[in-house]
């Protein structure tokens, strides 16, 4: 299995249903986001989820759009969101999904973004505008590295789909919950838990759900259905107004434990991390 | 005719469906997958469907006014130095006021065989975004468009047209709030409201179906212009002519002639000091709005916006049929800038009594310049059948549209100072 199947299959078997943050590379700043991942790790996160902005991210809503506009402007490029991972592998201990979209992976040319993924401890990574026809190509690239390329099912897609999603997915399965873009607000649509048992039903590996979730009544549901939980708008939404990179890593570390304990009721409260 | 290289580590595809070479494919969300293949079969069936192709004729001959006319330009030959006559292939004059009609009304009647009860549009100059509004009030349908903010001001005539046909027309205020912005804005719309949502994508890119679901909706004005011309002139044009931005009167026109002796060329926005939108001139091969094809891009693969004058050309992407037609050398690609499209947009306007659309005047000045070029002329002549080479060049131009809409843009010009616009005049 892979490092990122090894992650998730432990994690199930722990009984730890993970709350995964996203955060964008360079939002609200460089050094608030790196007091953001300190934050995550605080709350007792294995597993986050760092997107590198894209200047035109169809598959996002405002707030990633609006994040990844700032990042850019503010100068964070894909070498540098590359960095930023390897540092929070190296610094954090955390283990790392890259989130990016294929023109930048196309550019870079594929083989080469394979290898900064490997050498930055990448562990898998999401690419929201490539579906499942178009992907075998990146995913013979990314295998040889143990870099898993996470595939994304949709509410729209269908049983014949699924079962050829199973056949190649690592690491986890992305579900959607919801058709639209990032940070939609109605969340864990009503056939939530119908959609994760049909999914279940051809797939074995862990399912996280993602899009729209960002309440710990949202993620309660989906604790209920499902394996974890991924969250992105709702987190960047409290980053915008840190202050500095305290305040980014108190407002990310309070966010997330709320929601793991909505998901985890049974669990003690999460290891703090040492601030000191 | 692929280099090996520029299948990005075997990620990309050289042929098989929806590909024009390397160049097309589906990079879109998960989401949207089953409705892509929906509307290929959808379309793929109706295609051969006698009754579809029945309704569709109708709609393009009592409602759209088709065929439009192939008019001959003598004042505007004469002025561009007397060697060639020159037809206008007149889709100024279609309902609507532009080639958008011929897509729009092909792709509602596959709406309706849908059952989708609203439908998206993304628009720049205005003319696809009213041709949409238009074909939703002839079915009944819901209808949103998306427009860039910058656009909404400099193609205001046609806001207030869409609002009048019952649409519903939504600013863009993301990134450089044009036509890109716009069509990122539709596609979110789109992924949010599939079930019932069917999204017009008014020209040749996106992902497949669409580049070439709107070619061929769109080849009705090069199956009419080879007829009408065999019909005035007894043999075939020496050149075809039509302005690119994402490509679709380009294409609807090269169509026809791909197989015949027939020179073609596409005229990419050159734009101005603020930039340019000629993705196949100066771009290279990417990834966006669902499609691989050439790409106005940085370093770090982000995507550049565009610049020119014409809102409908001011795109950083074309069509990915253009990039392969691009690369196999059959349809020559160069671009005009801002001042020469506003010098034959006057040309046309006092020569021949016919108010263009900024974005064909970028055709008509490139035909301008090659006539007073001796040399492309005389290049021309010699690559001519036996038999020819007395006579004068014939060439056709796409006229796509027609320019009311940009009154008031000329009318802004003229109040400001200079700029790159004033050598116009």
């Amino acid at each position: 299995m892979s490092r990122l199947g090894d992650l998730t299959a432990a994690l199930r078997r722990d009984g730890v249903r993970p709350v995964v943050p996203f955060v964008t590379a360079g939002y609200p700043d460089d050094e608030a986001c790196r007091g953001a991942l300190r934050g995550l790790k605080d709350a007792g996160c294995r597993l986050v989820e760092i997107g590198v902005p894209f200047s035109d991210p169809v598959a996002d809503g405002p707030v990633i759009q609006a994040a990844s506009q700032r990042a850019l402007v503010q100068g964070m490029t894909p070498a540098r969101s590359l960095e930023l991972a390897a540092w929070a592998g190296r610094e954090l201990d955390l283990t790392v999904v890259l989130m990016g979209y294929l023109n930048p992976v196309l550019h870079r040319g594929p083989a080469a973004f394979a290898r900064d993924c490997a050498a930055a401890g990448v562990a898998g990574v999401i690419v929201p505008d490539l579906p499942l026809d178009e992907a075998a190509g990146l995913r013979r690239v990314l295998g040889p590295v143990d870099v898993d390329l996470i595939s994304l099912v949709a509410p729209t897609t269908d049983e014949a789909r699924l079962r050829r999603h199973a056949e190649s997915a690592a690491g986890f399965l992305y579900l959607v919950s919801t058709t639209g873009v990032t940070g939609a607000g109605a969340g864990a649509g009503d056939e939530l838990e119908a959609y994760a048992d049909r999914v279940r039903a051809v797939c074995a590996l862990p399912l996280y759900v993602g899009f729209g979730v960002g309440t710990p009544a949202q993620a309660a549901r989906v604790a209920g259905c499902a394996d974890g939980a991924i969250v992105g708008s709702a987190l960047l939404r409290r980053l915008a107004d840190a202050a500095d990179p305290d305040a980014a890593r108190t407002a990310a570390a309070t966010f997330v434990t709320d929601l793991y304990r909505s998901m985890n009721p049974e669990a003690d409260a999460p290891v703090k991390g040492d601030r000191s | 005719m692929t280099r090996p290289s520029d299948l990005k580590d075997g990620v990309l595809v050289d042929g098989g469906p929806g590909r024009f070479g390397p160049y097309g494919g589906q990079y879109v969300p998960e989401t949207l997958m089953p409705c892509l293949r929906e509307l290929e079969s959808v379309w793929l069936a109706a295609r051969g469907d006698p009754a579809f192709l029945a309704e569709l004729a109708e709609l393009q001959a009592d409602y759209s006014g088709r065929p439009t006319p192939l008019y001959r330009a003598r004042r505007f030959e004469a002025a561009c130095g007397g060697q060639a006559r020159v037809w206008l292939k007149r889709e100024d004059l279609n309902h609507t006021g532009a080639h958008k009609i011929n897509n729009c009304l092909g792709q509602v009647l596959l709406a309706r065989r849908m059952g989708k009860r609203r439908l998206i549009a993304e628009t720049g100059a205005g003319q696809h975004g009213v041709a949409t509004a238009t074909v939703a009030a002839l079915a009944g349908l819901e209808c949103t468009v998306y427009m860039g903010e910058v656009d909404m001001r400099r193609q205001e005539p046609n806001v207030q047209r869409m609002r009048l046909l019952g649409a519903e027309v939504v600013p863009v205020l993301t990134g450089a709030r044009t036509l890109k912005d716009a069509t990122s804005e539709a596609i979110r719309d789109w992924v949010t409201n599939v079930a019932h949502s069917h999204y017009i994508i008014g020209s040749t890119v996106g992902p497949h179906p669409y580049p070439t679901m709107v070619r061929d909706f769109q080849s009705v004005i090069g199956i009419e212009a080879r007829r009408q011309i065999l019909e005035k002139e007894g043999r075939l044009p020496d050149a075809a002519i039509a302005c690119v931005g994402g490509g679709s009167n380009a294409a609807g026109l090269f169509a026809a002639f791909l197989d015949d002796p027939v020179a073609l060329f596409g005229v990419e926005a050159g734009g101005g000091a603020h930039g340019h939108s000629a993705a196949l001139g100066l771009g290279t091969p990417g990834v966006l709005h669902g499609s691989y094809s050439y790409l106005l891009q940085d370093p770090d693969g982000q995507v550049v916006p565009a610049h020119s004058i014409a809102a409908g050309l001011d795109y950083p992407g074309v069509g990915p049929e253009h990039s392969h037609l691009k690369d196999t050398g059959r349809v020559t690609y160069d671009s005009v800038d801002d001042a020469e499209a506003q010098a034959a947009f006057g040309d046309l306007c006092r020569l021949e009594g016919i108010i263009p659309a900024l974005e064909s005047s970028h055709a008509l000045a490139f035909c301008r310049r090659f006539l007073r070029d001796e040399a492309a002329c005389a290049r021309l002549r010699a690559s001519r059948t036996v038999g020819l080479d007395g006579g004068p060049l014939v060439i056709v131009i796409n006229l796509s549209g027609r320019g009311d809409k940009d009154m008031h843009d000329r009318n802004e010009m003229h109040d400001q100072d200079g700029g790159g616009h004033e050598q116009a005049r």
